[in-house]
Order: structure tokens, then C-alpha cells, then sequence
């Protein structure tokens, strides 16, 4: 059981270490002089990170994201108890179900009382 | 030997990250250490056999919550120096440091009681036994159903005031 948290656990050291060497060849090899070192503006542009933005790059976003954000978090919360009861379906019946069904209800006017009151809109 | 090492680098890493959110003044770099020190007590979850715990921060906690916190600071007009330290700093410290020590001195010296038997793996089927068969408990789930109804009526109500 823990073995198999291990192998995640192993995934992110690997992860971790390739995008350390990713990161620092070119530093070392820079270093021994294996790589030439004349840098010009071309060399140092974000070419591969889309457009250079105008402006300030921190701008401030729409305030309506937060209200997503919001519902995101309540609806995971809801998850939460999905999850287990999907792994046990089989077992646990019909019962349980209807329990998960009244569960799902009572949340779902939450997201019908945003949806009424124009929250998830897009203005 | 595996897992008394896996413990202390998550240890490890989850004080640096936690430290990290404290001092960085980049406060977008900081959401980040945030969302690295729920990571790392997701894994320290996993060493206590609490799988599914673990499953549920990551959801939550790395999934959702971070998510906000990332998008109340895309609002915020200062990222780069949105942190700066301030006169309430040695206050703040202080208190820190006496909620440290009172918890440290609450662990080391409560004699807890150990079970016999080794922990339930995995913990998911036994909890959705639990929650939702007949015998189970019904009503504290519908009441969190409540909850989190409440959560986001109140969530919306106190946002959309302008």
C-alpha cells in the first residue's frame, strides 16, 4: 500500500532532479566554456513564452473570476463526499443513493441560487 | 527506514515552504511555497496510513483553495512587494513563537494512547461504510450538505456587495 505512495513519491524526486539538470547544464556548461558566451538581444528574448506583453505584466483581473473560484471550492467540498461513496457503490445500495441524491439536492440550490442571482454571468 | 526518511524530507521541506510564505515579499511566489507546503502534509497524511485525508488535501487544499488564494492576489494591485514587513513583525513573532512552544510542549508530554491494532489501508471503502450505509452517519452528512450550502449562499451574498 505505502510502496505504491512511494513510486508518486519517487515520480516527484525525478521530477524534481530533471528539472534541476534542465536548468543548471547550461549554467556548468557555460562555466567549463564548452558553450560560447556573446549574448545579443535576439538570444536573450522570451521566444518561446508567446508575446513580450505591453505594459504592466501584473495587471489586475476581472473581480467576476473570484466568484467561480467561490463555487469551485464549494461544489470540490461536495466531491469530497462523492468520492467515497462512487468507490462503494455496489455495496452500500439503493439506501445509500438516495442519501447521496438529497446530498447533491441540498447543494445544488446553492448553485441555482448563483445561477438566479447572475453571479456565474458573464458581463 | 523508507518511510522515517520520506517523513523528514516532507518535514523538511513543508517548514522551508512554510517559512517561505512567511518572508517572501512576492506575494504570488508565496501563494506558490503555500501550495508546496499543502503538497508536502498531503504526504505527510500518507505516512500516517491517511490516504484518503491525503487525497482530500490535495483536492481542497492544492486544487481549490490555492486556486483562491491565487486568484484574490491576480486582484491585488501590488504582487511584487505585496508583503513587506511591518511594526506588528516582532508582535506577530512573539505570539508565534508561544503557540509553537505550547503545542510542542502539549505533544511531547500528552501520553497518547496507541492502538494495538495496525491502520485500516485504504481508508476510503471503510469510510464510505461509514458515511453512507444504513447504520451509518446520514444525518451529519446532510447537515455538512447544509454546510457547504451555507458556505455558498453566504460566499456569494458577502462577494457581490459592491
Amino acid at each position: 500500500m505505502l510502496a505504491n505512495y512511494g513510486l508518486i513519491g519517487l515520480f516527484f524526486i525525478i521530477v524534481v532532479l530533471f528539472s534541476l539538470v534542465m536548468v543548471v547544464t547550461p549554467i556548468v556548461l557555460r562555466y567549463l566554456k564548452i558553450v560560447p558566451n556573446n549574448p545579443n538581444p535576439i538570444k536573450n528574448s522570451i521566444f518561446e513564452c508567446g508575446m513580450e506583453t505591453t505594459g504592466k505584466t501584473w495587471v489586475q483581473f476581472n473581480f467576476h473570476y473570484y466568484f467561480y473560484a467561490l463555487v469551485f471550492l464549494a461544489i470540490d467540498v461536495l466531491v469530497v463526499f462523492l468520492y467515497p461513496w462512487a468507490t462503494q457503490l455496489r455495496e452500500l445500495g439503493l439506501f445509500s443513493f438516495f442519501v447521496v441524491l438529497i446530498l447533491v439536492f441540498i447543494v445544488l440550490v446553492g448553485y441555482i441560487y448563483a445561477w438566479k442571482k447572475k453571479v456565474l454571468e458573464w458581463k | 527506514m523508507g518511510l522515517t526518511a520520506a517523513f523528514w524530507i516532507m518535514a523538511v521541506v513543508a517548514v522551508v515552504a512554510a517559512l517561505g510564505v512567511v518572508f517572501l515579499r512576492n506575494v504570488f511566489r508565496a501563494a506558490l511555497a503555500l501550495v508546496l507546503c499543502f503538497i508536502t502534509v498531503a504526504g505527510l497524511y500518507i505516512t500516517l496510513s491517511a490516504d484518503f485525508l491525503a487525497a482530500v488535501q490535495i483536492l481542497v487544499y492544492v486544487g481549490a483553495i490555492s486556486v483562491l488564494i491565487i486568484l484574490a492576489i491576480m486582484m491585488t494591485r501590488e504582487v511584487q512587494q505585496g508583503s513587506p514587513s511591518n511594526r506588528m513583525k516582532l508582535p506577530a513573532f512573539i505570539v508565534a513563537a508561544v503557540l509553537l512552544g505550547i503545542m510542542i510542549y502539549t505533544v511531547t508530554k500528552t501520553s497518547w494512547q496507541i492502538a494495538a491494532e495496525s491502520p485500516l489501508t485504504p481508508t476510503t471503502a471503510p469510510l464510505a461504510t461509514k458515511l453512507f450505509s444504513e447504520s451509518g452517519f446520514i444525518l451529519p452528512v446532510e447537515i455538512a450538505a447544509m454546510l457547504i450550502l451555507a458556505a455558498i449562499l453566504g460566499a456569494i451574498v458577502i462577494a457581490r456587495e459592491k
